[in-house]
């Protein structure tokens, strides 16, 4: 077992922000921190779940149809995650949408399956899908902390106000479409500019 | 009788599948860098998302429904997509190399594109569409796919003559491209059919 296999997905390598993958929830969903934090654990169940299955799977799964398999694999657990919170929270259901049922074809997930689950052992399987897992959740939450702050004047996570309403006219213009891509462009920028990504 | 025309700019303009739900981002900023390319990535993704809303439809309405197991719709459509994925690209090599070789590499990117699950999904489970329906829809995502695709890969053909600050050379310069784009886009969001 080796640590690094955790820490690297985390900044380093992190899949929104070093490598463009995952984009469409992160821009989509990152509305609210709320959002956010439901996608983020969502997310991870699912990558550590299918990885970790597919890693113990790796000796029985034939290499010609390995990425249909993975792909059976995924689904499967991406429609458990998606009938648990139709029932324990329809709210977050509802907020998640159709991005919900998508992490299917998230390519972060079949990414690291096929670069990492499929050729390495079980343990350093965990601590990598646990690390890109953070990276994710890291890259969404600060996107959405971004947008709402702007878009809402305000942060409001399970009904705790975190920060206070600081403004009665907040720029709405950042929870639409364009305030995504904004927010995740100058961020990108800021972190190439100082030299982390 | 639903509006169909409606539907059509619905989802070319109004709901465009990039700039504003949010879909097919990777092949959006994967592909977007010469107009070539992008035209040719937009004509294989409206070709594979008409036939895969029809596909999915059929196997949606006389498969899951009757069976009470709509809740294995995942499953079954990520299925359905990647085989007919499979199939498209084992005819197009048999029948014609020049289309393969030009269109080859972006066919398996196509399975894994959310762009085409999301609108078999919302054909079915969200919005319930009619057969008719479904497939206006699925070839009106495509063309505003193509357009998105389009008029990004203009740009970003343009942008490359500029000189912007080292830390926006490339992607972080695209995104802001693309929020411009999107809030052009927004303007339709007024529209009423």
């Amino acid at each position: 077992m080796k640590f690094q296999e955790f820490t690297k997905g985390i900044i380093k390598n992190n899949a929104v922000f070093a490598l463009a993958l995952g984009l469409c929830p992160t821009l989509a969903i990152t509305t609210s921190v709320e959002n956010a934090l439901g996608m983020s654990l969502a997310f991870a169940f699912v990558l550590i779940s299918s990885n970790l299955i597919i890693s113990a799977l790796k000796r029985f799964i034939p290499q010609e149809v390995r990425i249909p398999c993975f792909i059976v694999i995924i689904a499967s657990l991406v429609t458990a995650i998606d009938l648990f919170i139709h029932g324990y929270s329809p709210t977050l259901y509802e907020h998640l949408g159709i991005f919900l049922p998508l992490i299917v074809v998230n390519c972060i997930i079949l990414g690291r399956a096929e670069a990492f689950a499929s050729k390495h052992s079980v343990s350093d399987t965990f601590l990598d899908a646990a690390g890109v897992s953070v990276g994710f959740a890291l890259a969404i939450i600060s996107v959405s902390a971004i947008r709402e702050l702007l878009g809402s004047g305000t942060i409001v996570i399970f009904g705790h106000e975190v920060v206070p309403a600081f403004t009665s006219s907040p720029a709405v213009v950042m929870l639409l479409p364009p305030g995504a891509f904004l927010t995740i462009g100058i961020l990108l920028a800021l972190l190439k500019r100082a030299k982390v990504i | 009788m639903e509006n169909l025309l409606g539907i059509a700019i619905g989802a070319i303009l109004i709901n465009n599948i990039v700039l504003t739900k949010f879909l097919g981002l990777c092949p959006f900023f994967g592909v977007s860098t010469r107009l070539k390319n992008a035209t040719t990535m937009g004509l294989a993704v409206t070709f594979v998302m008409t036939a895969s809303s029809i596909l999915t439809w059929l196997v949606y309405e006389y498969l899951l429904v009757p069976l009470h197991i709509q809740y294995m719709r995942i499953v079954v459509f990520i299925l359905v997509i990647a085989s007919f994925v499979q199939l498209t690209e084992m005819f197009i090599k048999a029948s014609s190399p020049t289309l393969h070789r030009s269109l080859g590499i972006y066919l398996p990117l196509i399975t894994t594109n959310c762009a085409i699950l999301g609108v078999t999904l919302m054909n079915t489970v969200v919005e319930g569409y009619s057969l008719i329906a479904a497939t206006v829809n699925g070839v009106a995502t495509g063309v505003g796919f193509i357009l998105a695709l389009v008029l990004m890969a203009g740009l970003r053909e343009r942008l490359e003559l500029a000189d912007p600050p080292q830390a926006f050379q490339g992607l972080p310069l695209a995104f802001i491209s693309a929020a411009l784009l999107a809030l052009a886009f927004q303007g339709f969001s007024g529209m009423i059919l």
